[in-house]
Order: C-alpha cells, then structure tokens, then sequence
C-alpha cells in the first residue's frame, strides 16, 4: 500500500478508482453535467465518465460556478466520489463545503504523476495528516464511503 | 481560526439558523485555507444563476429564506451576478418555461434576504468600485480580479454560497488576497506588443493565465506601453481569471500598487517568458481556424459597458445581420443606450440587446440545442475558453470582425 500525505482535506472518507489526468477542473468550463462525462474537447479526460470516481487532478481552475455545481452535482447523484487537486482555489472549497464533499489537496508531490488511473484508492480526510492511499487491487472498486 | 465573541455567538445560534449556517460554512472555508481569523467586508457579490444552482440550489436558497426576517436579511449591501435569462426576451432566446420559474423563485428568495438584484457583473464599472485597500467578497472572478488588481481592494474568489455567507455575517475569512503577503508578484513576464482592441487584451489575459497556471500565482506584466482603460482590462482580467484562475496581476508602472514595480516583485525574479503579437495571432487562430460559416455572434462576458456599445452600435451602423447577434449588458447601462439610442441603432441592423445577464450563465448548452448554434464569434476570450465545454467552436475576434461576420454569416479570412 503506496500512502501520499496532504495539507488539507475536507468531507468524508471514501474509496473509488481513481481517474487522473494532468489538467485542471472546472465544472462549468469542462463537463456535461447532466451526462456525467469531461466535455471540453481539449481536457484530457474528454469524454470519460467522472460518475463515482476519484478524481486526480492538477489545478482548480475557472470561475465560481463550481461553488453551486458540486452541491447540484451531488443532489441528482451524478457526481464524482472525491476530488484530489495539487492545487486548489477557494472556489473549490466552498463547493466542497457546501456539498459536504470530499476533496484533498497540497502534496509534497506532484499527486496526477503518482497516482495510476483505475487505481483503487482511499481518500483518508480523517487521518492526520490527512492522506491518498493506493490500496491492493482486488478490493471493491465501486465508490463507497468508507467505515470509521 | 480566531473567532471574537461575536463570531462565537453567531456560531452558537445566537442571531438565528441561517447566520449560524453562513458562519460555520466560513469557519470550514477558512480552516481549509488557513485563514487566521475573520475580516469585515463592506459588500458582497453573488454569483447565482440557476443552471449553476439547479433545482437542489434554488430549494436550499429558498429553505433560508423562509426563515424569519431579522434572521434572513443580509447585513452588508449585498448584489447579484448577471441571471440566467432576460425576461424579456427569454422566448427569442427559446429558454423554457422551467427555467424561468426557477430564476423567478431564485429572485424572490434573493429578495425576501434583502439581496439588491443588480444583475450584473460590470459593477465595478456601474454600481460601486472598491476603493484601495477596501475588503470585499466578490463572487464573479471577473470581478474580483479587477478589485485586487486594478481598484487595490481585497477579495478572494467568493463562490455563491461563501459571498451569500459575508452577506449574512459581513466578515469573511482572511486568507489569500486579504493579506499583503499573497498580493507580491510570483512571476514575471514581458508583453513585446501592447494589444490594440478588447479581443487581443482578452488574448493576453488567456496567455499570462496560462503562464500562471493557478490561484495563488500573482503575475507582474512588463512592458505595456500605454495606461488601458477600464474596458481593455476588464477583458484582460477576465481571461486571465478565465485560463488561469488568476485573481491579481500588477502592470509595471500602472496598477496602483505596482506603481513601483519593486513594491510588489523581487528585483532578481527572472523573466519567466515573453508575449509578443504572434503569440497573440497564434492564439486567436488557435480558434477562429475551427470556424468558417458562423451560426450566432455574442459580444458578452463581461457585459458590454455603455462605451462598447457606442462602438457596437457605430459598426452595426447601416448594416444588416444575417445570424443571430446578441450583446449583453447590465441592468444599470441598458436604459442610458435606450436613452441615448444607441438600442435603437444596435436593434436596426437586427441584433439584439439584453440586459441583466451573460451569455454563459444562461444555459448555453440549451440555446446552443434550441437554435442550432454551434459556430460561435466573440470578441470574448473569455467566453471561448467556456463555451467548448457546452458543445460551441467559438471564434475570437475582434469587434469590428464580429459584426462583419455577423452581416456575411461567415469569418472572413
């Protein structure tokens, strides 16, 4: 079990396979949020679905929208598990405060180079400090937020 | 994260449920961002249209506004973004029905909580610019970049629900571009051509974004030639937040705070990169090359201030558009081009011009569906950064070009 430490964290505990790409996020800019897929063509994740996933990403970016999409997101369901950024920006924060949705950032490296995608992967914002851990495959890969 | 007896009391439920509620979403905020305490702001703008809420948004707003109203109302001058729709011409707009309701309740929760409808996010231009030094919490990136940069005053990026917050509390957390620490320069970078009109300073803005790549990054620009006006960067700023997430830049020499540029940047920074015109001509035509036949023209985001329609309207002048041709503006400046006639002239050649809203936040991907848009000019980089997300090949172009694609349907190349 491979574990990333990171400065801050907020929302629950889950598990979920990871999906990573060394871009941005932006809910506005760069889903369809009602199909439930990255839907700016240059994104690197176009196309591909975010539903229950734990997305690895680069850097919020974008404007303010994203504060209301995660809540809204959250409300019918189609939403990612968590989100994990190098970087955020405060928008990002206060959606995930609003939603009460789990989200990470601040690693001491760079987390889209390290993290493989279909990886299973727990987002522990419970431990201090909180932390990324890439757990033996084999385990359930479907998106649940985890015990305890 | 320090909290004064107040802060204590408004967290215990002391003045209410819906200012506890607005007070610990910031305490969760601030300890995120490690804000050290609370700072007061003296007003507050949020950005809320209702495809970005959807019907979850509008119930949880409508939720706190049943409250009662000593517990609901906001304490600071709080404004809005632009809405989703113009009412007005919402039906050439084909928004439907669903829509509407779901802006109308929006409104009457906004105003049962004492929220000014001013629908628009030029307010720096039009209701009440920050003053240097000033606190705020201004939820529109376009806006907010402008306080810090342009203005001197203090905001972060507020999203809707943490600016509804500082409306309810009158304090936000200090962190970020609150401090002095976090207003230096953290790049530095060369402009070699000083742009000539709103598309290639949004341009720009879209370069030095990328460059500073996120949130926290503070670019110093060298070399502008000429003070700009508030248009020119209104759209610098607006694309640099756009591409980057870039919340302050300084203009050697210019920006008030830069007027020493040592002020703001450590004399031994490197010069991370230079942008010249053909960086500027490569980036336009990054998007105009996608586009030949043209469905729909939009000069919007930010919304056009009474100067840019005076332009738009001496293009339109004589001429008569063959695709649809929108601009928008504010609330504050549509009756002054009434008044003025630059509506009428706008209106004569066929376009048309709305007020209270902004091309993206009005459910793009569904009028992009209703009307068979997908070909896009703008002289917004802004909003082409945007609008590929919602299923556009947008264009950026100048305003003269706009309009000439507007009248031939096409880009002339």
């Amino acid at each position: 079990m491979t574990e990333f430490t990171a400065t801050a964290a907020m929302g629950r505990r889950v598990r979920g396979r990871a999906l990573v790409a060394k871009d941005g996020f932006s809910a506005r800019y760069d889903l369809d949020r009602i199909a439930g897929v990255f839907s700016r063509p240059e994104h690197k994740l176009a196309g591909q679905s975010y539903v229950d996933r734990v997305l690895v990403l680069d850097a919020a970016k974008g404007g303010v929208a994203t504060a209301w999409m995660l809540h809204e997101m959250a409300a019918r369901g189609v939403v990612p598990a968590a989100l994990v950024l190098n970087t955020v920006n405060p928008i990002m924060v206060q959606g995930a405060a609003l939603a009460d949705f789990t989200m990470m950032s601040g690693f001491a490296i760079d987390i889209t180079a390290v993290v493989p995608t279909g990886a299973l992967v727990e987002v522990d914002t419970e431990s201090d400090p909180p932390c990324l851990r890439i757990l033996p495959d084999g385990q359930s890969g479907s998106a649940e937020h985890a015990d305890g | 994260m320090h909290l004064t007896e107040e802060e204590k009391a408004l967290l215990a439920g002391e003045a209410g449920p819906v200012r506890q509620w607005a007070i610990d979403h910031q305490i969760r905020v601030g300890r995120y961002l490690r804000a050290a305490d609370f700072v007061p702001v003296s007003q507050a703008h949020i950005m809320a249209d209702t495809e970005s809420l959807g019907a979850a948004g509008v119930a949880w707003l409508e939720a706190l506004a049943a409250h009662r109203p000593e517990h609901r109302a906001v304490r600071i001058p709080t404004i809005t973004d632009p809405r989703g729709t113009d009412f007005a011409a919402a039906a050439r707009l084909r928004h439907q029905t669903w829509m509407l309701d779901l802006e109308r309740r929006t409104i009457a929760a906004f105003e049962a909580m004492g929220v000014l409808m001013t629908d628009t996010c030029i307010n720096y231009q039009t209701i009440m610019p920050a003053v240097r030094h000033e606190h705020m919490a201004y939820g529109d990136t376009g806006v907010a970049i402008y306080c810090n940069s342009v203005l001197g005053g203090r905001s972060n990026f507020e999203g809707g629900p943490s600016a509804l917050a500082a409306g309810l509390t009158g304090r936000t957390p200090r962190y970020g571009y609150h401090l002095d620490a976090h207003r230096r320069a953290t790049l530095k970078l060369r402009v070699t051509h000083t742009p000539r009109d709103l598309a290639d300073w949004g341009a720009l803005g879209a370069l030095i974004g990328r460059h500073a790549g996120d949130y926290w990054q503070v670019p110093a620009i060298l070399g502008i030639d000429r003070v700009p006006g508030s248009d020119e960067l209104k759209h610098l700023g607006a694309a640099m937040a756009s591409y980057g997430s870039v919340a302050m830049f300084h203009l050697d020499g210019i920006t008030p705070e830069a007027e020493q540029l040592a002020d703001v940047a450590d004399p031994a920074m490197p010069v991370r990169a230079s942008i010249g015109e053909p960086e500027l001509r490569a980036f336009r035509q990054s998007y105009a090359g996608r586009v030949d036949k043209v469905d729909v023209v939009v000069f919007s985001a930010p919304q056009l201030s009474l100067l840019e329609l005076r332009d738009l309207a001496a293009l339109l002048h004589g001429r008569r558009v063959a695709v649809p041709t929108l601009a928008v503006t504010s609330p504050q400046v549509k009756p002054d081009a009434d008044r003025m006639g630059l509506t009428a002239k706008i209106e004569a050649s066929g376009a048309t011009l709305l007020s209270g809203m902004c091309f993206y936040q009005s459910y793009a991907r569904e009028m992009a569906a209703a009307n068979g848009w997908r070909a896009l000019a703008t002289n917004s980089a802004k909003l082409t950064n945007i609008l590929g997300g919602y299923g556009y090949r947008p264009a950026l172009l100048s305003m003269a070009a706009c309009v000439d694609a507007a009248c031939n349907g096409k880009i002339s190349q």
